[in-house]
């Protein structure tokens, strides 16, 4: 089981919860690495479900697990690929030539979880009525609050950004505009008095 | 003090529109402008009659960039407390009457993509603001009209020449409704549903939207509930020590009023949590009214929205 | 025109100061010797003639070095200033708010004429003259909110209301206390209150929200808010923190008097007509230490609530660590004596120390 149950935090930390089925016209389902665990258990619930279904998925470091599984379970259109930037075409495409009533699913790591979320609601479905499951890593996408650059995947607490170079410490402030938690100086006050790094939720 | 600011006006025009509509429009007292507002607005028209201040809420219908004038299109309700009796009755060009500052609690979302309008007999009105106001910032949007009749249909002919590719009329005299469900499959993404007529419509609405997977956030509706007249009962105002009866046909916010109590409000028509009042003590049976309280605190018996709700039975102590 | 406008700067060598005027009208913000939150709200409708609360948007003295500083902030980061494609109506209401208000509470420095929708805009102190169609972007140099509030005071919030909650869809923001309008716009009144420890727990935000979703057109609301900065620094953005964050330490016994500024934000809150969107103009007031110390009612009490205020708080507000500091400085100015309520400074039954 790939669930990690987050502490509690404060009110801009994102919350996940369980995928279930719900009333709609269609659904499109965007999930990476373990996200696809989400969606087998919601296709054993509701078999008929994935008949109905877009599936883009993006199997990021788990090779072949996952994806055997997914083309079993009869998929109307199930597209696999190899990152978020190169489905994202085809997402945004897809969501803008969507009908209301389309259900939309998410799962798998925050970064992917809250791209997608962002597209989602630039194409206007508000973002409380999208369902998200948190699996798999606990890598976070990062803002730079300086220099404004996302980095990927930051499983340590302080970071070095990507960017600019700059020590930043890990904030639970998250912005779903940018998909990204905030980083902030970590030494801007005493520079150069930067703690080490430790894992997150460790 | 209670409600929003107040705007003295005389009555400049009245016309009537058909057998149950009329249209009442004013000017301001003092020649200044009037505020300007959001399509969706109602204001709070306050009615002397008798010894009873009526203050009854009413869509604004003129367009939201006029500031010279306000309308609004009362229908009349026979069976109604008065309100509106009064309105079709007693008000005469000329007039002095008073209106409270324009408040929205049924205003546009601009995010949304297309506005998709549904419109039961009277609740026509917010939308005649909604649309002056989208047609000025090029808005994409849509109305589906239904009405009793051709002749009962306030404002449709207008309408229907000035966008006849967007207004869409149904009238139950030719058997003709809306084919909601079918309306409603292929709306683009980022639709929003805006409903405003008569209860059992909205319900049917928005019942149909949740089914077809329309998140709460994009449905919006307005319902006023006029105060239903009701069994005359007696209720005890602690805070402020008195005893006060709440006749026939004035409501229990009104009653309070009456006696020089101030009592907060904003909608008056159950809508907007402002009037909320802790129960003290209640003997009886209530009737609520409004669509503000969750259905478990009207079991609780320890609140009432005074603006709609009444009571039946022996003691009513409110901590007013 | 009535108001000498100083030539200052807020960066650099901080030649910023408050004359006599300016610092009789400082919104001292406790009432008490204490302080914790509050849902402290009060109907913005005037104030006693020449305080910061008379007019609907205070003009004061710096006016035109802070319209300077902004504009400098803007140069060097445009993202300050953003507005979602659904607040461009609220941005055309502000922008009407601001300049009815400001033509009709000081017709001497500014002017508007309206025939129809064609405005003509004066504003005298910054030498502007601007004729524009209402509600054309394409006849402004800035979208409208940004046009008008890089003329006037104060950081704007623009909320959306919706969903019974306000959304941070617009802003501009320049004189913030140490948060990010592009890393917060779009969040919802519980989202951008979040990293604000306490509160949450004791209700205020709920409290506050409903205040403010119920806040009517033609009756505006205000309360004061506070937090320390050191030096006269305007723009203490995160965007820039790893830039002044240095500061901070550059506290001694010998310069605090003169480097620590106690910062006071007058917020406003204005339900927008056209848009039923609310504006939130947050105004922000700096005077050092050694100002304050003249009025022997506030060195009293800035010791008192500086020392009592709980530990998360003063993290909070950024000066932890200065605190023993400003400790040993303020308690000089506290004799012990009791202070009376309220904010004003008691000039009639006690005169200002030197
Ligand atoms: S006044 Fe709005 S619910 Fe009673």
């Amino acid at each position: 089981m790939s669930n990690f149950s987050f502490p509690e935090s404060i009110k801009s930390r994102p919350t996940y919860a369980r995928l279930e089925p719900r009333a709609g016209k269609s659904y499109l389902f965007v999930a990476d690495a373990e996200g696809a665990e989400a969606i087998i258990d919601l296709a054993s619930n509701d078999k008929s479900l994935m008949s109905k279904s877009h599936v883009i998925y993006i199997p990021k470091n788990t090779g072949k697990k996952y994806t055997l599984q997914l083309e079993k379970l009869n998929i109307n259109q199930l597209y696999i690929g190899p990152s978020y930037s190169a489905a994202q075409s085809r997402l945004r495409h897809t969501l803008v030539s969507s009908h209301m009533g389309l259900q939309l699913y998410l799962s798998g790591t925050e970064g992917l979880i809250g791209q997608a979320q962002r597209d989602a609601m630039v194409a206007g479905i508000p973002h409380t009525a999208i369902q998200s499951e948190h699996r798999g890593s606990i890598g976070r996408r990062m803002q730079c609050v300086h220099c404004k650059g996302i980095t990927e995947d930051v499983d340590i607490d302080p970071y070095v950004c990507s960017h600019c170079g700059l020590s930043l410490f890990v904030r639970d402030h998250y912005s779903r505009r940018l998909a990204a938690f905030q980083g902030v100086c970590i030494d801007a006050e005493e520079p150069g008095n930067i703690p080490t790094a430790v894992e997150l939720y460790k | 003090m209670s409600g929003s600011e107040k705007i003295n006006v005389k009555v400049s025009k009245i016309v009537l529109l058909n057998d149950l509509v009329t249209r009442f429009e004013f000017k301001r007292i003092d020649g200044e402008l009037f505020p300007t507002f959001s399509g969706g607005a109602h204001t709070i028209v306050e009615m002397k009659d008798g010894g009873i201040t009526r203050r009854n809420p009413y869509s604004l219908m003129s367009d939201p960039m006029d500031q010279h004038s306000y309308a609004i299109s009362v229908r009349r309700d026979d069976e109604g407390r008065g309100g509106s009796l009064f309105m079709h009755n007693n008000v005469k060009v000329s007039d002095d009457m008073v209106l409270s500052y324009p408040v929205n609690l049924f205003s546009l979302d601009l995010r949304a993509k297309k506005h998709l309008m549904i419109a039961g007999g009277i609740g026509i009105t917010p939308f005649m603001a909604q649309i002056k106001q989208l047609d000025r910032s090029h808005g994409n949007w849509e109305l589906h009209y239904s009405a009793r009749s051709p002749s009962l249909s306030a404002y449709a002919d207008d309408l229907v020449s000035m966008h006849p590719n967007d207004v869409h009329m149904y009238y139950d005299s030719e058997n003709k409704s809306i084919d909601l469900e079918n309306l409603l499959d292929g709306q683009p993404l980022g639709t929003h549903l805006y409903i405003c007529g008569p209860k059992g419509m909205i319900d049917w609405a928005v019942g149909q939207a949740v089914n077809l997977g329309w998140p709460n956030e994009v449905i919006h509706y307005e319902e006023f509930l006029a105060p239903k007249p009701g069994k005359p009962f007696q209720v005890m105002l602690s805070a402020s020590n008195k005893l006060v009866s709440v006749g026939e046909t004035e409501s229990l916010l009104e009653a309070i009023e009456r006696e020089g109590v101030d009592a907060p409000y904003l909608c008056r028509g159950g809508a907007c949590g402002q009037c909320e009042t802790v129960v003290i003590e209640a003997e009886g049976e209530f009737i609520h009214m409004d669509h503000w309280l969750e259905d478990k605190e009207k079991l609780s018996r320890k609140k009432i929205m005074p603006c709609v709700s009444r009571f039946d039975g022996k003691t009513l102590v409110l901590d007013r | 025109m009535t108001i000498q406008f100083n030539d200052e700067t807020f960066r650099g060598a901080y030649t910023f100061k408050n004359s006599e005027w300016a610092l009789k009208r400082f919104p001292f913000p406790f009432h008490e010797d204490s302080y914790m939150y509050s849902v402290n709200m009060e109907q913005h409708k005037g104030g006693p003639a020449g305080s910061i609360y008379e007019k609907r948007f205070d003009v004061d003295e710096h006016y035109l070095s802070e319209m300077r500083d902004r504009a400098e902030v803007l140069k060097e980061d445009p993202l300050r200033c953003q507005s979602l494609p659904n607040m461009t109506l609220a941005g055309w209401d502000l922008l009407e708010l601001i300049m009815v208000s400001k033509s009709e509470d000081y017709p001497d420095m500014f002017e508007l004429q309206r025939k129809g929708d064609k405005w003509r805009w004066i504003n005298k102190p910054m030498g502007i003259d601007d004729s524009f169609t209402f509600l054309d972007e394409a006849t402004l140099p800035f979208g409208p909110m940004e046009y008008i509030t890089r003329q006037t005071q104060g950081d704007f919030v623009v909320l959306d209301q919706r969903d019974e909650n306000l959304w941070m869809d617009a802003g501009m923001v320049t004189t913030q206390a140490d948060w990010s309008l592009d890393f917060d716009i779009g969040m919802n009144f519980f989202e951008w209150h979040a990293p604000v420890p306490k509160a949450h727990e004791m209700g205020i935000f709920v409290r506050a929200l409903k205040f403010l979703l119920n806040v009517q057109q033609g009756a505006p609301a205000r309360r004061l808010n506070w937090t320390m900065t050191v030096n006269p620094l305007l723009d203490t953005s995160p965007e820039n923190y790893h830039k002044w964050g240095t500061q901070k330490r550059t506290i001694t016994a010998n310069n605090i008097g003169e480097k620590q500024h106690l910062r006071v934000e007058l917020q406003t809150f204005f339900r927008l007509p056209r848009s039923n969107a609310l504006v939130f103009p947050i105004r922000c007031y700096l005077a050092s230490f050694d100002d304050l110390m003249t009025v022997p009612k506030w060195g009293r009490r800035l010791h008192r609530v500086i020392r009592d205020l709980p530990e998360e708080l003063a993290t909070y507000k950024g000066f932890i660590d200065n605190r023993p500091m400003m400790l040993d400085y303020l308690s000089k100015f506290d004799d012990g004596k009791p202070t009376s309520n309220g904010i004003w400074p008691d000039r009639e039954t006690e005169p200002l120390r030197d």
